[in-house]
């Protein structure tokens, strides 16, 4: 799974498999930061417009 | 005032016979959970498998609860993707669906693995080039997308809304839902596919081995392109029983004949390709490697021509053709019996794809096919997800809105 | 990809094993569950549960009195070279990397404490040449102080399968390498041990690349045969027989189709 590891190997057969499954896990990733980081501006903005 | 936990404006059974139906699945879980201690416990010598079957009843589980959990991100791909906005009807129903598939998928894979404790090994010390790697990859993170997929349906709870943070948290998801799909069709289109790589790159095992394109048996498409068919049709016919059992109507007729007319041309133009692959297959690849068709059908107790008769004519083209019609569709009996014959072609599909391939024998001085039956371990487990998915199911549809169209189908509760 | 490191001699180890001198005796079988530690059960009568690295195997050529021939026929793993070299079907299939392709020797290996047990590179083998640690390996009491201290008993939950003895290729290089002469393993100084157990020299074992060891010429001999071998699985094992049944019996063919090899084109 690592360049350190045993079993790697600097070949095209890597380079597709682990990039195209580092893309999909980071668009899952930064897509839950999203919503996590906008939810918690919008709780935070509506407590802001309760508290006037 | 409290808030109830069941959605507004719907009707639900009483506690005392809501909980009389989960014990009774609970009984049926109980018992396959004592098979996984067995198994867990002293072995994989709890079951019936054997050096010939390395593969078999699980790995037929797995192959078919994914293609059938398939419903999930095809329903996502048409709604979320081609904006088909009817399915989003059936949609919540089709990602629990998947989430009860995929998660009974890695628990029989845990169970069938010699060393559990290792399973890690798979990611960590990953082989690219093993359709296997790809199928753990894939199916791990698309379990994920599901259940992210699920989480904004789970926030729907009256209960769960009171809090403000996971009310926008739901309003959030939903609005991007359609970068998760994607991700998940993505996922989806390779798990399904290297499923169908692994037999298809046996090339040690004629009955199963493929030519195809790149690195990419043809039966890789081929398990994308019937998972793809059948799983809405899986996914319809759930919701159909869900309806019978609650006796309510949950989704409008018109939500069942799209699902009904896509898949139903999905299935045809699958059968069609897995013909010409089959014709392909018996005329060209089998007999280089010295075997003819009927060598593979015959001098055994279980495995003759109407198995392939079945799944490709019976429980293939005739369903496909009732579902491209609009006659066939609209009629609930003629739909629905093709829906269950579409679900029996795909089950035979996948069983014939592991244990016939373990079955026939390849050494000419062995002629004895290797016949196989489960253990009741065996069966104790692979009927577990069934019972656990009833109860995830029914809890689900007790404290989730899980069907936009059931207050106005049913306007008198 | 660098897949033989320069300064390491490149060895293609098979073996050749002659049809028509085996007796049948299971003498191989015997000295490989004593050489490579293998466990046995009370209870053996399931074959399909029993772990063995080579096993013997009955052929009859199926006339009747008096025209009756048997052969016997030892099968060890094949060592595959695969569809294309290195990628044998067992080694390609392996998602934990637990079974590799040795480039330097041509062996398959199997690393027991990387093996998870999916068995896919069971389904994968043709020969039904690796076996599934169904129970914990158990030995009666005093055997356990007669276990060979080179190679590793295997976990309950993993794949096994031949090696070619490699523990017995890795001694002899340590001797070689002591003795000042690298690289340099003599024919005789490697060699499995169900070679040496056979008493009618019926297994051959060596180079298959180097013309001076005697597997060399063997497997060039017309009488030589792979088994299975349409599916392209390339073993490095092959078999010699002069009955062209026997040759018929060790791969399949369509009705009209003739193995390669005939006796009346011999004769």
């Amino acid at each position: 799974m690592f360049p350190f590891l045993y079993e790697w190997h600097w070949d095209i057969g890597h380079y597709l498999f682990m990039g195209a499954l580092g893309y999909a896990s980071a668009v899952i990733g930064l897509g839950l930061v999203y919503c996590i980081g906008k939810s918690i501006i919008d709780t935070a903005g509506e407590d802001e417009n309760a508290g006037h | 005032m409290t808030t109830p936990a069941i959605p507004e404006g719907v009707k639900r059974c009483g506690s005392r016979q809501f909980l009389l139906w989960l014990g009774v699945a609970a009984l049926v879980v109980l018992w396959g959970v004592y098979a996984m201690y067995r198994i867990w416990f002293y072995g994989l010598n709890q079951t019936n498998m054997n050096n010939a079957y390395g593969f078999a009843l699980w790995i037929w589980a797995d192959l078919a609860v994914i293609a059938l959990g398939g419903g999930a991100f095809f329903s996502g791909f048409l709604a979320y993707i081609i904006g088909l906005k009817n399915v989003k009807n059936i949609i919540n129903f089709a990602v629990i669906l998947g989430v009860v598939c995929y998660t009974s998928a890695l628990l029989i894979l845990g169970l069938d693995v010699g060393q559990p404790l290792r399973g890690w090994f798979i990611f960590w010390h990953a082989n690219v080039h093993s359709m296997l790697t790809e199928v753990a990859f894939c199916l791990s993170v698309y379990l994920g997308v599901l259940i992210i997929e699920f989480i904004p349906v789970l926030l729907e709870n009256p209960k769960i809304q009171k809090v403000r943070f996971f009310h926008h948290l739901s309003h959030n998801m939903h609005e991007i839902m359609a970068v998760f799909a994607a991700t998940g069709v993505f996922l989806s289109f390779f798990h399904q596919g290297s499923l169908g790589g692994v037999p298809g790159v046996l090339y040690g095992r004629p009955f199963a081995f493929r030519e195809g394109l790149f690195v990419w048996p043809w039966t890789f498409f081929l398990f994308t392109w019937s998972a793809a068919a059948v799983g809405p049709l899986f996914t319809a016919s759930m919701c159909r029983l869900t309806e019978a059992i609650t006796r309510k109507k949950l989704v409008k007729d018109d939500v069942y004949h799209l699902l009904a007319k896509i898949s139903g041309w999905m299935l045809l133009t699958y059968i069609i390709a897995k013909s010409i692959d089959t014709i392909y297959w018996a005329t060209v690849t089998a007999p280089s490697m010295g075997f003819a068709l009927m060598d593979f059908y015959s001098n055994n107790p279980l495995y003759n021509i109407w198995i392939l008769v079945a799944e490709i004519a019976v429980c293939g083209f005739l369903p496909a053709l009732i579902l491209i019609t609009r006659k066939g569709r609209e009629n609930k009996k003629l739909l629905f019996g093709a829906a269950i014959l579409a679900i029996i072609g795909l089950l035979i599909n996948r069983w014939v794809m592991v244990l016939q391939v373990m079955a026939a024998p390849l050494m000419p001085f062995q002629e004895e096919w290797f016949m196989y039956s489960p253990a009741w371990t065996e069966v104790a487990t692979s009927i577990l997800p069934i019972a656990y998915g009833i109860i995830l199911i029914s809890l689900a549809y007790r404290y989730l809105p899980l069907f936009p169209q059931e207050k106005e189908l049913n306007p008198g509760n | 990809m660098e897949k033989i490191p320069s300064h390491t001699k490149k060895r293609h180890f098979g073996m050749v094993i002659d049809l028509d001198k085996c007796t049948g005796c299971a003498s191989c079988m015997v000295a490989c569950y004593s050489e490579n530690n293998i466990s046995f059960r009370d209870e053996e009568s399931v074959k399909m549960l029993s772990t063995n690295w080579i096993q013997v195997f009955k052929l009859t050529n199926g006339k009747p009195f008096p025209d009756t021939e048997v052969c016997y026929l030892p099968k060890p793993c094949m060592q595959c070279d695969g569809k294309h070299f290195g990628h044998s079907p067992c080694v390609s299939v392996c998602p934990a990397v637990a079974t590799d392709f040795d480039y330097p020797t041509g062996i398959v290996s199997q690393i027991y404490t990387r093996c998870f047990g999916c068995r896919y590179c069971m389904a994968a083998c043709p020969y039904h040449a690796r076996k599934f640690n169904w129970w914990d390996p158990v030995w009666p009491a005093d055997m356990e102080k007669y276990l060979s201290p080179d190679v590793s008993p295997r976990m309950r939950g993993v794949v096994e399968k031949c090696t070619f003895c490699y523990h017995r290729f890795q001694r002899a290089r340590q001797q070689a390498y002591n003795e000042g002469r690298p690289e340099d393993i003599r024919e005789d100084e490697y060699q499995t041990a169900c070679t040496q157990a056979c008493p009618s020299n019926a297994i051959t074992f060596g180079d298959l690349d180097n013309p001076d060891h005697a597997v060399y010429k063997l497997k060039n001999s017309r009488y030589a045969f792979r088994l299975l071998e349409r599916l392209n699985t390339n073993p490095s094992v092959y078999y010699l027989s002069t009955r062209e049944w026997v040759h018929r019996a060790a791969d399949n063919y369509l009705e009209h189709e003739q193995p390669a090899f005939s006796e009346e084109q011999q004769a």
